[in-house]
């Protein structure tokens, strides 16, 4: 299979994994896979339950280490101390599948939860976070800033809202890479369609995405890259001007059937 | 964006801040409790409840439970309780005892060793609960009858007399009055300031709702949970000491016992005050007003010529109805968040 021609080309990739494999005593949930994100490129993952998309992911956000033997590089150099902390620091940004937001706690807490900003005293800046919430709401989320305020409590919005927060927030911290672990779980069409869009502004703003999601239908149209996993290795890699929705349905099938793209 | 097209949502109201009364709807409800239960003690005693006496006797005790109950609240927001606090009143007050009366240290000595003890007392709490992952419900019910047994087994089950000659110091600072005012109460605000802006305006006291509120987000997010709760437990240890020696220097001795009876009062007024038990959500100013209902119903079921024995009823009735109805509102906030409306 061949790799595609990336949108920034010459530069290292933003994260790499080369020949990661992962065990968990007696199970082997990835083996040898080669995984690459380019700046500015979206990259979508899709398999079955249990195809290792979930431990490929935690190995890209710091979760796990990848076994003996296998390498990951970040802007082409190597690092071996790799830890959540880590991957946060660097810019790897994770919007998780249970959205990570505390519901009783108004909207500002939840915008700059575990990077609250303050004030040269020491103090929390609870008006700049309290405005720049509102002005993200409004820049990134759709929401005039008359249709809610900053200061009710994250349980008052509708799942696709609670959705916009997490990513505006990962977006908001500089991220380089965002990972949206199954983001579109459990909403409406209208706040699929949303959060496709929250998706879309992460290109726009210049920075990489993982999308992971069951749904072909969803990932197809915003990435600009598929990997397909199948029971823990990299069973087909294709640039989406590479392959039509179909025939990727058609493939995805044929890997369920056969464990292999043919 | 995308839904220009569909049509508008109906209106809700949430584009203004929430209101006073739904955003403090649940403290000004069960304050509103206790100011009718006080109301009643005004009828049943006026001759008490109109002189300035019995207020004076509140500003000088209340302060001896309410500023734990203060500190109380920051555990209580994380979702934890601490059990242990009138064992530490004893234990730390004992350590200052030990050090000046017996070792001959000079007083500040003293303060320094109970506020360490304390805070030691906390660390052990925190780090079991937060490292461990024991209930602190159960852990600390342990850890009092530890430190109650620490401090019975150091001072040999005896006093010590704390009178105003051998400790000037001490009095001036927990005793007397100051612009006529009971120096107790004096201490009560000021910690409740400082406490105030610890909760509210440091990366602390945020945390402390985030964790309280949903402990994995809070961990997802980079917040250390484990070191959070150690805080939180540390702060009421030192503070139980400071009403530990608050309450010895008012008596002018030191009783074994300091701390005994102490439980349900400090308990009371955190719950009372609208800190929720279930952890997110809670304020040290409720808490506060809270702490002088309860100091209220102690003195008002005495003076009202009510069987003492009514005190406990009343506690008791205080901690389950504030409960309930936190359980209630608390209820609403998730079906909120389920519907979304």
């Amino acid at each position: 299979m061949a790799e595609p021609a990336t949108p920034s080309a010459g530069e290292p990739p933003v994260i790499e994994l080369r020949n990661a494999s992962k065990t968990f005593g007696e199970v082997r949930a990835l083996s040898g896979v080669d995984f690459l994100v380019n700046r500015g490129e979206i990259v979508g993952l899709l398999g079955d339950n249990g195809s290792g998309k979930s431990t490929l992911v935690k190995l890209v956000m710091g979760f796990y280490q990848p076994d003996a033997g296998g390498e990951i590089y970040f802007h082409g150099e190597r690092i071996d101390n790799w830890s959540v902390a880590r991957a946060r620091s660097l810019g790897i940004e994770t919007v998780y599948q249970e959205r990570a937001l505390c519901e009783k706690q108004p909207i500002w807490r939840n915008m700059f939860m575990g990077r609250e900003p303050h004030t040269r005293w020491g103090l929390l800046d609870v008006k700049h976070m309290r405005e720049e919430s509102a002005r993200l709401m409004s820049e990134h989320m759709g929401f005039t800033s008359a249709a809610v305020h900053p200061d009710n409590v994250v349980a008052t919005m509708s799942g696709g809202e609670k959705q916009g927060v997490a990513i505006t927030r990962a977006l908001y911290f500089e991220a380089e890479l965002v990972i949206l672990d199954e983001p579109t779980m459990g909403l409406s069409l209208t706040e699929t369609r949303k959060t496709l869009d929250f998706i879309r502004n992460i290109k726009k703003a210049g920075k990489s995405a993982i999308f992971i999601d069951h749904n072909i239908f969803n990932v197809y149209p915003v990435v600009d890259r598929l990997y397909v996993l199948d029971r823990g290795k990299v069973a087909g890699v294709y640039a989406r001007s590479e392959i039509t929705m179909d025939e990727l349905i058609d493939r995805l099938y044929r890997v369920a059937r056969t464990g292999s793209m043919g | 964006m995308a839904n220009e097209a569909l049509p508008a949502r109906p209106a809700d109201n949430r584009g203004a801040p929430p209101s006073v009364f739904r955003r403090y709807g649940s403290q000004l409800g069960i304050i509103g409790v206790g100011f009718a239960m006080w109301l009643g003690f005004v009828i049943a005693a006026p001759a008490v409840f109109t002189n300035v006496d019995i207020y004076r006797a509140f500003a000088q005790t209340t302060p001896q439970f309410g500023i734990i109950a203060l500190s109380l609240t920051f555990v209580v927001i994380t979702g934890e309780i601490d059990l242990s606090f009138p064992s530490v009143m004893a234990l730390g007050t004992a350590a200052f005892c030990l050090v000046t009366a017996y070792g001959g240290a000079p007083w500040w000595v003293g303060l320094v060793c109970g506020f360490a003890t304390g805070a030691l007392c906390g660390l052990v709490n925190g780090l079991l609960v937060a490292k461990l992952n024991i209930p602190s419900l159960v852990i600390t019910i342990g850890t009092q009858f530890l430190y109650r047994g620490l401090e019975l087994v150091l001072m040999n089950g005896t006093g010590v007399p704390l009178i105003a000659d051998q400790y000037p110091q001490m009095h001036a600072l927990l005793r007397e009055d100051l612009f006529g005012v009971p120096v107790q109460t004096l201490w009560m605000v000021a910690i409740l300031i400082a406490l105030w802006v610890l909760l509210n305006r440091t990366r602390f006291g945020a945390h402390i709702f985030l964790v309280g509120d949903n402990q994995t987000s809070a961990r997802l997010m980079g917040v250390d949970v484990v070191s959070v709760k150690i805080r939180a437990f540390v702060l009421v240890g030192v503070t139980a000491v400071f009403c530990g020696l608050l309450t010895s220097i008012y008596g002018y001795y030191f009783w074994p016992s300091t701390g005994d009876g102490s439980l349900l009062n400090t308990i009371a007024s955190v719950f009372l005050g609208g800190t929720s038990v279930f952890g997110g959500t809670g304020s040290v100013i409720g808490t506060f007003v809270a702490s002088y209902i309860i100091g209220a119903i102690n003195a008002g079921v005495v003076s009202a010529g009510v069987n003492a024995f009514y005190t406990q009823l009343a506690f008791g009735l205080v901690i389950v109805i504030s409960v309930v109805l936190q359980t209630i509102i608390d209820r609403r906030i998730r079906r909120q968040s389920v519907t979304g409306q």
